[in-house]
């Protein structure tokens, strides 16, 4: 349902930039949060207030940078991931980091590290088949450091993919998960309140409302002030 | 690894599913959304609605299912019949749809599917091949396989990728109904033609048919309908025997 205005303090705001699909993203959250409120938003001042951020998306790079400014919605998006617990999903993940092979464009900036096509000439699996690009179907995620967000969530659980460019940080401290297609390629970043992910937790089944159900109370930094202004702010 | 996709079809008609599906102890036999709670349940990897309802009235009975189904079963739906313009895959999607069928509309007017692409994303457009063999090759078929459109399906299904489908689903209408096995050689032409995962449907009769699809087809993903309704096998009995048989499968 989408709601307009602050009227009420917003639990999780899910930042609507006109690219793809949010309903099934908004369901899933109303699903393991259901005493929470959560709104479908393109308005920076809802998205300042909530007290966490789900940023998904879908489409490609060009587009949704193009959209995030028509909306005014950039500094809002850094000013939260900075704040508040804030959780990428799929084009919600790329465009964090500084920019995309995708109709070279130049993304938020937020992580350091670049996003790329996978190169056709490594699709090829161990007995010699070709492997499709989209990426699409349940893989296995494989957890590299311990987070809240993997809680209750088994070492190498298969989690929904739909995506054709995948994300290369900087640094390997950045990196919470990787997936094989066929080479391993980072799958989940974690970094302060960040967690982001390029696979869809909203279509995950079981191990994808456990991932949700994790975000929604999580307290990154254990009580420092970040996840606590934007509550102060809408009261 | 990526695990092949199982993919069970529920034909739906003024908002019952047809042909009944005979789970055990299952209330309504054409109740889509128990039916979809119980595909979900067995750990069906995705589910594909196909809205055959002749009528324009009855149309939007499909969008309250999926709305109900999307609200309870956390897995990528694929809607598809009836899809002719760009509002029609937006009000789908709106429903909760992950993605839409695109079919007989595609032939039609082509650049539907490229405008859809372009606005929503290829991830969620599906476009629905229909072939049967004509001669030495195959042809295109639109209107549930009533109208030949003279197109040959493997050159339709590089300019579908092309204009941005994200996935074909690809059933062979020789096959359809008869389970006698998926037209492996269309499946495989096709899917060897393309980059862009393939669903193979059409003629499935038993599990052994599900496995040559992967393995002899080349298909990323398998869709059936009766001999998972009917009973006769169950989601997790088929990924159990496609394991046996060394495909890689979410169980």
């Amino acid at each position: 349902m989408r709601k307009k205005g602050c009227a009420v303090s917003v639990d999780i705001a899910v930042v609507d930039y006109g690219m793809g699909n949010l309903r099934s993203v908004s369901k899933a959250i109303e699903h393991v949060a259901p005493a929470m409120t959560v709104v479908v938003t393109s308005d920076p001042a809802v998205i300042a207030q909530a007290g966490r951020v789900v940023f998904p998306g879908q489409g490609a790079a060009p587009d949704c940078m193009r959209e995030i400014d028509a909306r005014g919605l950039r500094q809002v998006i850094i000013d939260a991931a900075h704040s508040k617990p804030f959780l990428g999903i799929c084009m919600g993940m790329q465009v964090l980091f500084e920019h995309s092979e995708e109709g070279d464009t130049a993304c938020l900036g937020l992580l350091p590290g670049t996003v790329q096509r996978f190169p056709a000439e490594a699709m090829v699996d161990a007995e010699g088949n070709k492997l499709k690009v989209p990426h699409m179907g349940w893989n296995n995620v494989h957890q590299t450091a311990a987070h809240p967000l993997w809680s209750g969530i088994e070492e190498g659980e298969r989690f929904y993919f739909v995506h054709s460019y995948f994300v290369q940080p900087d640094s390997p401290d950045l990196i919470a998960g990787f997936s094989h297609y066929p080479f391993p390629f980072t799958c989940a970043v974690a970094t302060g309140n960040i967690f982001a992910v390029q696979f869809h937790p909203e279509k995950s089944q079981n191990a994808g409302m456990a991932l949700l159900g994790n975000f929604v109370t999580w307290n990154p930094g254990e009580g420092e002030a970040a996840c606590d202004m934007s509550g102060a702010a809408c009261a | 690894m990526l695990a092949k996709r199982i993919i069970p079809c529920l034909d739906v008609t003024d908002g019952r599913v047809v042909k009944g599906v005979n789970f055990v102890e299952l209330k309504d036999a054409g109740d889509p959304v128990e039916i979809a709670r119980r595909y979900n349940e067995a750990g069906a990897d995705e589910l594909t609605f196909l809205d055959i309802t002749a009528t324009s009235d009855n149309r939007d009975l499909i969008l309250h299912i999926i709305e109900a189904v999307a609200s309870e079963v956390f897995i990528p739906l694929t809607v598809g019949g009836g899809v002719r313009a760009v509002a029609d895959v937006q009000r789908l999607l709106n429903a909760g749809a992950d993605k839409v069928g695109i079919n007989t509309s595609a032939v039609l007017n082509p650049q539907l599917v490229k405008d859809a692409a372009d606005r929503y994303g290829s991830q969620c457009i599906v476009v629905a091949i229909d072939s049967k063999r004509v001669g030495d090759h195959w042809e295109v078929f639109t209107h549930g396989g009533r109208t030949a459109t003279g197109l040959d399906a493997v050159e339709w299904a590089k300019k579908m990728a092309q204009l941005g489908a994200g996935e074909l689903l690809l059933t062979s209408m020789d096959r359809d109904g008869t389970k006698s096995g998926f037209d492996l050689e269309l499946t495989r032409a096709i899917s060897d033609a393309v980059d862009i995962p393939i669903i193979a449907s059409g003629g499935v009769g038993n599990l052994q048919h599900l496995v040559d699809g992967i393995r002899e087809g080349h298909a990323d993903a398998v869709l059936a309908a009766s001999i998972f309704h009917f009973g006769e096998f169950g989601v997790d009995e088929a990924k159990r025997y496609m394991k046996q048989h060394g495909i890689e499968v979410r169980l």
